[in-house]
């Protein structure tokens, strides 16, 4: 089957069994490796990406599901700039929020999204946020803190 | 596997009727874990989600009807929602995460008829009834008389669920959900228990009690309902309470929780009624 769509920010068309997971044909077809599979039953949120904006699981989504849709995995979070990194990103480097970083690229597209949507979120609505992204390592603590910082760092930029 | 996205019901019935066999996925949440474990094969699957007329929620009589392919996080953000029905509200947001609730639908919580479905205890109390659609037209059967086990619903061949009817709960003060899981976020319920208590000087006019986890379907008891009715809502009457949910409800034991301790704390959550 023929899958047209918009994957960061620019048109692809490829051929594809349609009943394949979206991760698959992202990861395998596309190149992209952002988007990780980590427990393949939605609990752990590693798969994170944007579908029309909105944050959603690529392992519980069928290829098929993406036609005509506009994509957006990790390596696109940043349109404006792509050589540089997001404002999430930067915190989460400066914040020491990464450790082994498998759940990062997921733990980015939850962060980068609500702070789309809301500029100065609470720690406990961040914490709420990020509920469906699993982290092994950092005990959380250090995420927050960078998500806060991102968020602070975008709000000074705006005004 | 293929794969059909339709976007008309015309379509979709044209579908159903050429591919008998084929699943019916809403957001996926449950059946592609189910395929992916292997637990079903499918021929053919027919997505929902570009249904337009399952994507609405609109207000109609004091009831609200709610498409069944809205997700959880558009009801979680409707403001009548959160004005009229704060007891479906607490329900849904204790849905596994974020994430989840980006993508599963109220009409998949129910059709998935899961003894743990966590917006079913709500609806059942809250006594929603279901728009079942089909080429041949349309029928409304209370939510009850569809979920018939474990994963069984009167859902016919060619047929679907096309919206969620829900009264307003005109009059009931209290709406209260719990539900107790082995974590906050993205818990299977090991028990789970919602009310509704309609209250005048002080005395309970009328309850409505459904527990979930503790039994093959949602549990209902008109005899724990009754014994509170004429009563304050004390620690008293609510102790005689907890004894008819504990005689009432069915409860197994699994990974979660013993049999058991589901009993108990079917019968414990009663109690936390007296503290609002």
């Amino acid at each position: 089957m023929q899958i047209k769509f918009t994957l960061n920010h620019q048109p692809v068309t490829l051929e594809a069994d349609p009943s394949m997971r979206a991760i698959d044909l992202l990861r395998e077809h596309c190149g992209l490796t952002g988007p990780k599979e980590g427990c393949s039953t939605g609990e752990c949120g590693a798969c994170a990406v944007w579908i029309n904006g909105v944050t959603r699981l690529s392992c519980l989504m069928l290829a098929a599901q993406l036609q005509g849709q506009s994509v957006v995995t990790v390596e696109g979070v940043n349109p404006d700039s792509p050589d540089t990194l997001h404002p999430v990103q930067e915190a989460f480097v400066n914040c020491g929020a990464v450790q082994c970083g498998y759940c990062t690229p997921g733990m980015i597209m939850t962060a980068a999204q609500l702070l789309a949507c809301e500029r100065t979120p609470s720690r406990e609505r961040i914490r709420e946020a990020i509920s469906g992204n699993l982290c092994r390592c950092t005990g959380y603590h250090k995420i927050v803190d960078a998500v806060e910082a991102a968020a602070q760092a975008m709000d000074r930029e705006i005004s | 596997m293929k794969v059909h996205l339709p976007e008309s019901l015309d379509a979709l019935w044209d579908l159903l009727d050429q591919h008998p066999q084929a699943g019916i996925m809403a957001g996926g949440t449950d059946l592609l874990v189910s395929l992916r474990a292997g637990k079903q094969h499918l021929p053919t699957v027919i997505c929902l989600e570009r249904l337009a007329p399952l994507q609405t929620i609109e207000p109609l009589d004091q009831t609200l009807r709610i498409g069944a392919g809205v997700t959880l996080t558009r009801i979680l953000e409707n403001s009548l929602v959160h004005t009229h029905l704060p007891l479906l509200h607490k329900s849904v947001a204790s849905l596994g995460s974020p994430l989840v609730r980006n993508m599963a639908t109220l009409g998949g919580n129910i059709c998935t008829a899961s003894p743990a479905g966590d917006t079913l205890p709500a609806l059942y109390v809250l006594g929603a009834k279901l728009s079942l659609a089909s080429a041949k037209g349309r029928r409304i059967l209370p939510l009850e008389s569809f979920i018939q086990g474990p994963g069984k619903t009167a859902l016919a061949k060619g047929e679907i669920l096309d919206s969620v009817i829900i009264p307003f709960p005109a009059g009931f003060g209290v709406q209260h959900f719990e539900k107790l899981g082995q974590r906050n976020a993205l818990a299977i319920s090991v028990v789970s228990f919602a009310a509704l208590i309609r209250t005048q000087d002080n005395l309970v006019q009328r309850a409505r009690f459904a527990w979930g986890s503790v039994g093959p379907t949602i549990v209902r008891s008109p005899q724990a309902e009754k014994a509170l009715e004429g009563n304050p809502l004390s620690l008293e009457a609510l102790l005689r309470v907890a004894d008819l949910a504990r005689a009432a409800v069915e409860p197994i034991t699994d990974v979660r929780a013993s049999a058991d301790y589901r009993r108990r704390v079917a019968g414990n959550m009663v109690l936390r009624l007296a503290a609002l």
